[in-house]
């Protein structure tokens, strides 16, 4: 079996140091291993953004796509070959702005995919726009007065798409975080983790000492039932998003491949592609 | 006795047109007929006027006929905006309910038929298009079992009792009718056809058969028209060999989920039209860079923006060959036939994997839509070939990653599918080197471009031109491509009647553009008329810029939203200098 050292690669990450994904890099890599993993058995897809290289980071098979894309071409791969672990991931650009759309619909079909979301609430890459989850008044190089739109809640936006497993983590809390990839790993379905990443170099509000001050553990609440939808997402509202934990889990609903009608369970990229005359013959004869 | 004719059934949207159409011409291709259809529909879904029009024919025929034998029609509108096209002689067999009458100066027959009244005696309205189309057979002397056979198979799911209840619709419309004619139309007595099986179907429907064949067992995509057939084709039946469609978001989760998917090993489509493969353009070059196949069908339609969204146009040529930004390999392939569209599929899937590349196939909506005679379709010619793809990875040292991008003399390279031990490597559409790891080298990117662009230098699809040259040196060349061959082979066959050498090439590799194969026909004509449905004239701008000889070429361009007629053509021709 694997151990976390085979899913490392000799390359060094071009983020900045002291930047969040570093840990969030990490706990891929230990939670691969943890739940028994070999690295040819997972992929790895990212988009675009300082989170994006994430793909050519860890030794797996990885595809660097197209900004905001991670999501349909990571279905795409769990598509072609169910016997994959998928893991998508990207920024909060990527997933919330540019690839919206496609995270409400990739929620919505719950294919059994893990989203790794680096949420640092700014633009990185780029040095220093705002970005969907960037907080009202917060100023940036596209917004010097302050951004005078809402902040998005991933987390909202997720329970009310149906999703699924919806969690947060912090990335200075590698226990927490690991933890929590493997339980995405391990459902049976599309699991976001949405993950707060601070950036050091152009976010000076939302810092590793702001998020130990502001967030709550949803471990020091016994009594939360994370299978409760009402009480999960009045935790979020209560909460302003800014909890982490597993905050939703529903065991209940299949994922989108075991509804597929006709589909096997090996995979389609292994199976025959040639037709029998016969069912050739069948097919054109409905033309007659 | 004729061998061929025309037959027109106008009405309201929704009121039948359709099914009127579908079993009239079903019974007519078992008689083995050849049939030709066009299809003039709106953006709508209930009302608004709309017809369908075969063409009936003992020998192959592959256009629209100018003028009209037969119109059946549900209302008035329906005689006053397809009237014009009656020949002389021509008959309208309409509904007595809305007292119809001729327009003046129309010198046809009226048979007047309570097409309403009948079906409503027999229980429900909805048995209209039954009245109708037994009325139109039998005014054609056709046996009427044949017909009974195709009104079974459309019922029959239905129960016996519907079944019984059209047969009879069928039966009191061509009593009427016959009556009011005294006995079937002797002027309009077909010729026996050759008996031959055909299939009948439309391009999008082929397309769909040609995906099965080719092991294709996934497409996403977004509804659009004229591309969805494609879709609903391949959500009813590849279930049944373990594959699904998955309607996406948009279209570019559709390219984009065909890429993670090509990526992954299965051979996976989608399908859209202008507006779609707009959306697709970064896709596209996302798989030219990385190297992954993809096949994509446009089935194009009236542009630009929203356009005309049901309506003929070839317009989507510019931004097939040149969408995306940068500059990546990609083949565009236009099928030319009903029975291309089949193969060229199948061959699509083919060149996708061997050469690692984006295909596009080029329809055009009459293409796509108009539903015709298609030879038997060959089992023997379909052959599935991957191209480098490898099972297996050779063991290398531990971290080191599987060369997926070598730089090899044909430019392609070995491809490993996720899940095989060894083969890891990276997929970026950042450049890249040999790992696929980012790089920025200024040496890299060089061999890298040169690598992917050179690729392609060789390509030559099968028939990518077809040719139909008979004279050395033609007085004239005409070239088209898409749906236009049957109507410029129509014009041709007229012209070389009155004496006007006439040579025909249909292009059929629009993409990389076969230069060295074309050359030669354009040098030995004295005059060159490139025919294309859009305004300004992108397919005569691929020659002329590739081949040359823009002296010699002239265009005939229609942008108006319906196809080309073969009297249109025949003119042009005639009265070019």
């Amino acid at each position: 079996m694997a151990t976390f050292k085979e899913f490392r690669n000799n390359v060094k990450p071009n983020w900045c140091p002291g930047c969040g994904d570093f840990s969030i890099q990490a706990a891929i890599q230990r939670a691969a291993a943890n739940v028994g993993l070999e690295p040819e058995n997972l992929a790895v897809v990212s988009g675009i953004g300082c989170s994006g290289r994430i793909s050519g980071y860890i030794h797996a098979y990885g595809l660097h796509g197209i900004h905001g894309r991670a999501l349909p071409i990571a279905q795409g791969v769990k598509l072609a070959n169910r016997e994959l672990t998928v893991v998508a991931s990207g920024g909060d650009g990527d997933g919330f702005a540019i690839g919206m759309g496609h995270t409400v619909h990739a929620i919505r079909r719950n294919m059994d995919i893990t989203y790794i979301v680096m949420d640092n609430q700014i633009y990185g890459l780029t040095k220093g726009q705002t970005s969907p989850r960037s907080a009202e008044g917060f100023k940036t190089k596209s917004t010097p007065e302050g951004s005078i739109e809402s902040v998005l809640s991933p987390l909202e936006i997720a329970m009310s798409a149906g999703a699924t497993f919806v969690a947060q983590s912090f990335s200075s809390d590698l226990k927490q975080l690991t933890a929590l990839i493997e339980a995405g790993i391990n459902h049976k379905g599309f699991s976001l983790i949405n993950v707060f990443s601070p950036c050091v170099t152009f976010n000076k509000v939302n810092t590793y000492d702001w998020f130990k001050e502001n967030i709550v553990k949803l471990e020091e609440f016994p009594d939360y039932d994370p299978t409760n939808r009402i009480a999960a997402m009045t935790k979020i509202m209560e909460t302003g998003g800014l909890l982490t934990g597993l905050i939703y889990h529903n065991q209940t609903r299949k994922p989108y491949e075991e509804l597929v009608s006709g589909f096997r369970p090996e995979g389609l990229a292994k199976q025959e592609l040639q037709l029998s005359r016969d069912e050739f013959e069948q097919l054109t004869a409905e033309f007659k | 006795m004729i061998s061929q004719l025309s037959w027109k059934i106008g009405g309201q949207q929704g009121e039948g047109v359709e099914s009127t159409d579908r079993i009239f011409s079903t019974a007519l291709n078992r008689l083995g007929y050849y049939l030709y259809g066009y299809r003039h529909f709106s953006s709508r879904i209930k009302g608004g006027h709309t017809n369908n029009k075969i063409r009936i024919s003992t020998t192959p025929m592959r256009a629209i006929s100018d003028d009209l034998d037969i119109l059946v029609a549900f209302d008035q509108e329906s005689i006053d905006l397809n009237a014009h096209e009656l020949r002389s002689g021509g008959v309208v067999v309409a509904d007595a309910k809305f007292n119809p009458t001729l327009p003046e100066g129309i010198d046809a027959r009226l048979f007047a038929v309570p097409i309403t009244s009948i079906a409503e005696e027999l229980g429900t309205s909805l048995m209209k298009n039954m009245v109708a189309s037994g009325a139109s057979w039998a005014l054609l002397g056709l046996p009427l079992e044949v017909f009974n056979k195709a009104v079974e198979e459309e019922f029959g799911r239905k129960g016996a009792a519907i079944v019984e209840k059209n047969v009879e619709a069928v039966k009191r419309g061509s009593e009427y009718v016959l009556e009011l004619a005294g006995g079937p139309l002797e002027d309009f007595r077909l010729e026996e056809a050759d008996g031959k099986q055909k299939l009948f179907a439309i391009g999008n429907e082929n397309i769909g058969l040609g995906c099965i064949a080719a092991g294709c067992r996934l497409m996403s995509a977004y509804p659009i028209t004229p591309a969805s057939e494609i879709m609903e084709y391949l959500i009813k039946k590849l279930p049944k060999f373990g594959g699904t469609v998955v309607q996406t978001e948009d279209e570019i989760a559709a390219a984009t989920m065909a890429i993670g998917a090509n990526y992954a090993g299965v051979r996976t489509m989608t399908a859209s039209a202008g507006p779609g493969l707009s959306l697709m353009m970064e896709a596209i070059g996302l798989a030219g860079m990385t190297e992954t196949p993809l096949v994509i069908v446009d089935t194009q339609r009236g542009g630009p923006s929203t356009g005309l969204p049901t309506k003929q146009e070839q317009s989507d040529l510019n931004a097939m060959v040149y969408g995306t930004h940068g500059e990546i390999p990609k083949i565009v392939i236009a099928p030319a036939s009903i029975e291309d569209c089949f193969y060229d599929t199948v061959e699509a899937f083919n060149l996708s994997e061997q050469y690692q590349v984006p295909v596009i196939i080029m329809t055009d909506l009459q293409l796509s839509l108009g539903k015709q005679s298609c030879e038997e379709l060959d089992y023997d010619q379909i052959r599935i070939e991957r191209g480098k793809l490898v099972k297996e990875a050779p063991e290398i040292e531990e971290k080191a990653l599987f060369q997926r991008y070598e730089l090899t003399a044909d430019g392609v390279s070995p491809r490993v599918l996720p899940g095989v031990k060894h083969g890891i490597h990276h997929v970026t559409g950042v450049e890249h080197d040999e790992t696929g790891r980012p790089s920025e080298n200024a040496r890299n990117r060089q061999l890298m471009m040169d690598k992917r662009l050179g690729k392609l230098a060789k390509l030559e699809i099968r028939d990518a031109l077809r040719v139909d040259a008979p004279h050395e040196a033609p007085e004239l060349l005409i070239i088209g491509m898409g749906s236009t061959g049957g109507t410029i082979d129509e014009a041709r066959a007229r012209l070389e009647k009155g004496g006007r050498k006439t040579n025909h090439i249909t292009i059929r590799q629009i993409h990389p553009f076969p230069t060295d194969l074309l050359t030669p026909y354009l040098e030995r004509a004295e005059r060159v008329l490139v025919i294309e449905n859009n305004a300004t004239a992108q397919l005569a701008n691929q020659i002329k810029m590739h081949a040359g000889h823009g002296e010699k070429i002239r265009n005939l361009l229609k942008y108006d939203g319906t196809p080309f007629l073969p009297s249109e053509v025949y003119q042009a021709c005639k009265e070019l200098n």
